[in-house]
């Protein structure tokens, strides 16, 4: 145990880099992936076939190959047909593409899940389209998307330790150096499983937080106790878990 | 860039797509299956001793990566194949999400189930066995079928304690031969044949089921 301190120490600066690496792709992904849910989740619901049928390819396609292909895929297959990507950029393009093609179903099923009559009285109050989505239909749908995109966060979290397969210096690839010279593997990997336990909370906590103000703001507020209550379903309607559009 | 690598590849890949892809598919569904449903009897236990303790695991276990848990039990069962390792892993990661669907499929079984159970003074087990579960297995049904297609996907992972599935054999044929591009695509459109197919006739059973 004390040689296992020792080394952790000797590369302490390193593994603080590499948790943030952990965290920055986690919430680039993320970012990534937020953007196109609302533009390929908007795309499904489009009139246009086109529109809805280029989205519904594009989402079948990215939740139908596994992640860990489609990061091999970007780095391992793309500089063999001449495009080159730094590995950070690999692995938020991925992370993007794939949660961004299950957060889109999230939006759909979302937006769907509002009740005709909301439309209908944006309809009769003279709205136009743009405000009955913007001031009636998004702030009830958003509400409810909230804790589905708390799953896919954390889902995208756990996923990042693919990074160090692709010789990233992720907190997992740091461990991985720090068991092997202290030999120490119970440890390492105990406190690895430790850090990510950690930050899953942490995104948890402030995907709580987001989601007591957008129930505040519909004047369905709980107070803080909804601040620490615990994920519901990991993977409910849309998520790497759940492929249906009705989660179970 | 040589295309025709794609066939010469598609045997050895086809091959451990049958022999360890699908069959860690489905032996870790199995046992997916089998331990989310103890995990969820156990939380519905009348004592805290055991529903505090399983909580706990439970949510150790899902809030924590499948890459560094197969690391983890590798190292502690080390003397085992790879194989069975990696299947009892993602077995035990996949059962902590199937445990939710049991837990939701069970508490959509009528109240009234369990007080006529009551009224005729059935033996818990008796009661669970006969009364709750049979109605509770259509409820949980697709969810279970959707978390079997998620850890489909989840199976290239095996290869990072060295379990030799298709994306790993695919990998070496692509190193051996510098051939990335079409091994990786055919990977792509070996997972997407298979699992686009079952999410369809998941989606139609959960229709069917009334969901």
């Amino acid at each position: 145990m004390d040689t296992f301190f020792h080394q952790l120490d000797l590369v302490l600066p390193r593994f603080w880099s590499g948790v943030w690496l952990t965290v920055e792709a986690t919430l680039l992904g993320g970012a990534l992936a937020f953007v196109l849910s609302f533009v390929l989740g908007l795309m499904l619901r489009s009139e246009t076939l086109v529109l809805r049928g280029l989205a519904r390819f594009v989402v079948e396609f990215f939740r139908g190959t596994s992640i860990f292909v489609q990061l091999f895929f970007l780095f391992y297959a793309l500089p063999g047909l001449g495009f080159q990507l730094a590995p950070l950029f690999c692995g938020v393009l991925a992370f993007g593409l794939n949660y961004g093609a299950y957060g889109a179903e999230i939006v759909r099923g979302s937006i769907n899940s509002i009740p005709a009559p909301q439309w209908e009285a944006g309809v009769a109050l003279n709205m136009t389209a743009g405000q009955r989505m913007r001031r009636v239909i998004l702030p009830q749908a958003w509400a409810r998307m909230i804790p589905q995109f708390t799953n896919l966060l954390i889902q995208l979290l756990k996923d990042t330790p693919l990074l160090s397969l692709i010789l990233m210096a992720d907190v997992t690839y740091v461990m991985q150096q720090v068991r092997q010279a202290s030999g120490n593997s119970i440890a390492a990997y105990g406190l690895v499983l430790l850090v990510y336990l950690v930050l899953a909370y942490l995104l948890t906590l402030i995907m709580n937080l987001l989601e007591m103000q957008a129930k505040a703001k519909l004047g369905e507020g709980r107070g803080v106790r909804g601040l620490f209550t615990a994920r519901t379903a990991p993977g409910g309607a849309g998520s790497p878990g759940g492929e249906g559009v009705v989660g179970p | 860039m040589n295309w025709s690598a794609m066939g010469d590849a598609f045997p050895s890949v086809i091959a451990a797509f049958f022999k360890v892809t699908l069959v860690s598919t489905v032996v870790g569904t199995a046992v997916a299956a089998a331990l989310g449903l103890v995990w969820a009897i156990l939380g519905r236990s009348r004592t805290r001793w055991v529903t505090v303790p399983v909580k706990v695991v439970v949510e150790f276990i899902r809030s924590t990566p499948l890459m560094i848990q197969l690391f983890a039990l590798w190292v502690l069962l080390g003397s085992l194949p790879t194989e069975v390792i990696g299947i009892a892993m993602l077995g035990i990661h996949f059962s902590t999400y199937m445990s939710e669907v049991y837990r939701a499929g069970i508490d959509a079984v009528p109240r009234g189930q369990w007080e006529a159970a009551t009224a005729l003074s059935l033996p818990r087990s008796h009661t669970w066995r006969a009364v709750i579960l049979p109605q509770a297995v259509r409820n949980v049904l697709p969810g279970l079928g959707n978390y079997a297609i998620a850890m489909f996907k989840y199976t290239p992972f095996l290869s990072v304690i060295g379990v030799g599935e298709m994306v790993r054999t695919a990998q070496d044929y692509g190193s051996n031969h510098f051939e990335y591009p079409p091994v990786f695509t055919l990977c792509g459109l070996i997972f997407l044949a298979a699992s686009y197919p079952t999410s369809l006739a998941m989606r139609k059973l959960e229709k069917r089921l009334g969901h």
